[in-house]
């Protein structure tokens, strides 16, 4: 069985709903680690929650990506080793070059927190080898800066190496101008690096786990990690 | 010791979402000559250096590591004399 590390900034407040998620629905064994830290012995798979990392001084991420953990989480990924950055996560992800691109804040300015519905894009990866592709989840985001910015020649070529992995879609999986509330370019809610073993996503698969709470569709791409794992 | 001053900015080709709703206050307030509003950072640093080009050197790398995400912002070095 996969062991989950789950990274603890000063300011992250979804570390618990992932190690519940991870430990308490998917029966995983699933280890807290600070920012402090830099063992990652024993650690298969690494999730960087959301929050506000460092109080999001400066930019989102910006901070948190010097933090003596995440010089190992580089190394872990360099390795191949996977990793899954959600929401505040994605950003630090982001400015630690993990993944290309940028956020902006959303494009009304607003914060916004509410479920909205995710298409997944490809099966061509660890994470989501196991959904069908143009499959539709019902996920939370909470974010004020999820406006996912990429110059031309890095979209063409996010697009040309299917890393898109997820994109913002009405219920019934349009790409309608609406569902892309937050404005990001191409629609994009997920993408992947090019190792194709790092993904940075806005939306929270891990508060979309029981069905008392909402959704539990988190609980399918988690499911399609499990899977990977094993087989892997 | 260089006192710089740095300004970052949003690049020109994106969209300054909170300077577009500063203008939009200020045509409410009736200037309507405002025709543009930009929204970036300002940041001071002192540094400790032998000489001007040691310090603008110090200053660059602050910039490019951490103080701007040349993704999406550019920033202007000055300093005070």
């Amino acid at each position: 069985m996969a062991t989950f590390g789950v990274i603890v900034f000063p300011g992250s407040n979804c570390d618990h709903d992932a190690y519940h998620a991870m430990k308490h629905i998917m029966n995983c064994d699933v280890k807290f680690l600070w920012h402090k830290d830099t063992d990652l012995s024993g650690i298969d798979f690494l999730i960087v929650p959301g929050g506000f990392s460092y109080g999001d001084y400066l930019r989102s991420g910006a901070i948190a990506r010097f933090s003596p953990i995440m010089q190992e989480v580089v190394k872990f990924a360099e390795k191949g080793g996977p990793v899954l950055g959600i929401c505040n996560g994605f950003q630090i992800l982001l400015e630690a070059g993990l993944i290309p691109g940028a956020m902006m804040h959303n494009q009304d300015l607003r914060f916004v927190c509410k479920n909205v519905f995710i298409r997944c894009e490809t099966t061509d990866s660890l994470f989501t080898n196991s959904l069908t592709k143009g499959q539709v989840f019902d996920i939370p985001v909470s974010h004020g800066e999820g406006n996912y910015h990429i110059n031309e020649s890095g979209l063409k070529s996010l697009q040309d190496q299917d890393q898109i992995l997820f994109r913002y879609s009405d219920a019934d999986g349009n790409l309608t101008e609406e569902s892309n509330f937050n404005g990001s370019i191409d629609h994009i809610a997920g993408i992947t690096n090019d190792g194709r073993n790092v993904l940075g996503m806005m939306p929270h698969p891990e508060r979309a786990m029981e069905k008392l709470l909402g959704s539990d569709d988190g609980k399918i791409i988690f499911d399609s990690i499990l899977n990977s794992l094993s087989v892997a | 010791m260089y006192k710089a001053k740095v300004n970052v900015t949003l690049r020109p080709s994106i969209l300054d979402p909170k300077g577009k709703a500063a203008h939009h206050a200020l045509q409410n307030l009736g200037l309507n000559d405002v025709q543009q509003v930009r929204i970036g950072k300002f940041i001071e640093l002192d540094v400790n250096a032998d000489s001007k080009e040691a310090a603008t050197k110090v200053v660059e790398s602050a910039c490019a590591q951490l103080l701007a995400n040349e993704v999406m912002e550019d920033y202007e070095i000055s300093f005070e004399d």
